[in-house]
């Protein structure tokens, strides 16, 4: 292409402790697809990028301020509240973002960090299960990351995962919708190049959920995804479809050794 | 609907029975009709109709921001290119480049999943193509005015 961009080299430290890793040789089951891996972060414009290096800057903390009051909060019949069982976040939920989605045994399913966290509310708190990628799941599921930020991402793809990995990496090079355009065409073939006037990145998903100064909240990974599908003028898969769910197994897997980062901030 | 109607009527070739030679090109007006590369230009630049600048360079659009390098640059189509052979890349550049990321503009089946438009909702029975056989001919005018000044 013309002009290509590319990635920038910048380095991301977040608060000035965090050493983040947002570049790193492409995990070997990319097989060749892809030489090294790259956050989108190092796609976004320096004002951007710059507001997510520290956490009174970057607007998603806001979002993750009010999940920790949801954290402390007791709901549902049981009278019980996350806290009650899990402690403090940065205790005990580290590790939750870079391996999630996860194969439960016992619920026979990959399981999103959502899915998890529904589990916990409809069989132990007696309490609603939160709609996908509403505002409450969202919120608590950046509080989650948070506190893993810096972790690499290592989300397991084989065993029970296997199927699900294979159907999502099949999603990816499906050319959908009247435009014909895969996930790879644009995240793969492209990154680096602008679209109009969105720098394409590599569609990794370690910085989810994203704070995005285009709707001033915090974005679900499969929101994302509904998005990236409807503009190749297909129909579109919903948000806690199988369907997604496999596909983000897949989209996170692409980004194993990148750290968890979100909240990250985009435009 | 507006598209079936305006394809209805005098010689346009439907998106069938296109024929495509062996590099992809395609011989002769879609509508029948010559093109008119003021409304070519309108449809390159246009989101909802063949928003080509998406992915395409054009240095005589200055007064168009944000134009996309995901295809070459088309500054110079006019000398590098025919007719023909912008015909057929317009109408469908799978025929000319084999699996292209440029959508075929000129089609109206094969699709998966296919879409209402930007809607995210499936599509009502079958799509017409998303550029009409004179839009695609406009365009092709358009391009064909693109030379080193
Ligand atoms: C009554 C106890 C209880 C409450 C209340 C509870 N959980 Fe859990 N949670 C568990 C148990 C037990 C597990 C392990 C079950 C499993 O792995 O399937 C778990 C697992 C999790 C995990 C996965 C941890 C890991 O390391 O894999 C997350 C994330 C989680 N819970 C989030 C939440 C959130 C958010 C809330 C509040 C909305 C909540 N939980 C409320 C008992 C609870
Ligand atoms: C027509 C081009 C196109 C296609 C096809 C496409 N995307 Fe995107 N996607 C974009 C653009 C443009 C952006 C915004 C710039 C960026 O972050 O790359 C984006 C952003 C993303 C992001 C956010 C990245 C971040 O760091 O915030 C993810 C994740 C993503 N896409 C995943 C996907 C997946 C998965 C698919 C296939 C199901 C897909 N995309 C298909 C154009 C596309
Ligand atoms: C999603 C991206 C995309 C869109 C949208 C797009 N193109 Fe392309 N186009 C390409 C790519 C990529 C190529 C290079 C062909 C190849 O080798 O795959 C190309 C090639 C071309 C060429 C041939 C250039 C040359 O001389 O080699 C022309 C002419 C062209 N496009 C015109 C158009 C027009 C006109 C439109 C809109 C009606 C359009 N394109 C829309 C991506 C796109």
């Amino acid at each position: 292409a013309a002009f290509a961009g590319g990635a920038d080299d910048d380095v991301l430290v977040i608060n000035g402790e965090i050493e983040m890793t947002t570049k790193a040789d492409a995990p070997a089951h990319l097989d060749g697809a892809l030489d090294q891996v790259i956050s989108g972060w190092h796609f976004r414009a320096d004002e951007t990028q710059q507001l997510e290096t520290d956490d009174f800057e970057n607007q998603g903390m806001i979002f993750v301020d009010q999940a920790i009051d949801q954290w402390n909060t007791a709901a549902g019949s049981e009278g019980k509240s996350c806290a009650d069982c899990h402690g403090a976040p940065e205790d005990n939920m580290a590790m939750v973002t870079a391996t999630y989605p996860k194969y439960d045994s016992d619920a026979g399913e990959l399981q999103t960090v959502q899915m998890q966290m529904n589990e916990c509310r409809t069989e132990r708190m007696g309490a609603d299960p939160w709609k996908y990628d509403s505002g409450a799941a969202v919120n608590m599921e950046a509080l989650i990351a948070s506190v893993g930020r810096g972790t690499p991402v290592q989300v397991a793809i084989d065993g029970d995962a296997a199927p699900y990995y294979e159907q999502g990496k099949e999603m990816y090079y499906t050319r959908y919708g009247q435009l014909e355009l895969s996930c790879a065409n644009c995240h793969e073939e492209n990154f680096g190049n602008y679209i109009r006037a969105d720098h394409l990145s590599q569609g990794q998903i370690n910085g989810f959920p994203t704070y995005r100064l285009k709707n001033a909240k915090l974005n679900g990974v499969q929101s994302r995804f509904k998005g990236c599908i409807r503009d190749t003028r297909a129909e579109t898969f919903s948000p806690g479809s199988d369907e997604f769910v496999a596909l983000e197994l897949y989209v996170k897997s692409r980004g194993n050794g990148l750290s968890v980062e979100g909240p990250s901030v985009r435009n | 609907a507006g598209v079936a109607h305006a394809e209805s009527h005098s010689g346009a070739v439907a998106p069938e029975d296109v024929q495509y030679g062996e590099t992809g090109a395609v011989a002769t007006s879609l509508s029948g009709m010559p093109g008119d590369a003021a409304n070519g230009q309108v449809v390159f630049s246009t989101k909802s109709m063949g928003n080509c600048v998406s992915c395409h360079a054009v240095a005589q659009l200055t007064d168009v921001p944000f134009q996309g390098e995901v295809g070459p640059e088309l500054t110079w189509s006019g000398e590098s290119r025919s007719e023909e052979e912008l015909r057929g890349i317009v109408a469908n550049a799978k025929m000319s480049f084999d699996g292209t990321v440029m959508p075929a503009f000129y089609k109206t089946n094969g699709y998966i999943r296919p879409g209402n438009g930007y809607t995210g909702k499936a599509a009502e029975g079958d799509l017409p193509p998303i550029l009409t056989a004179q839009q695609v001919e406009d365009v092709v005018a358009f391009l064909l005015t693109l030379k080193e000044q």
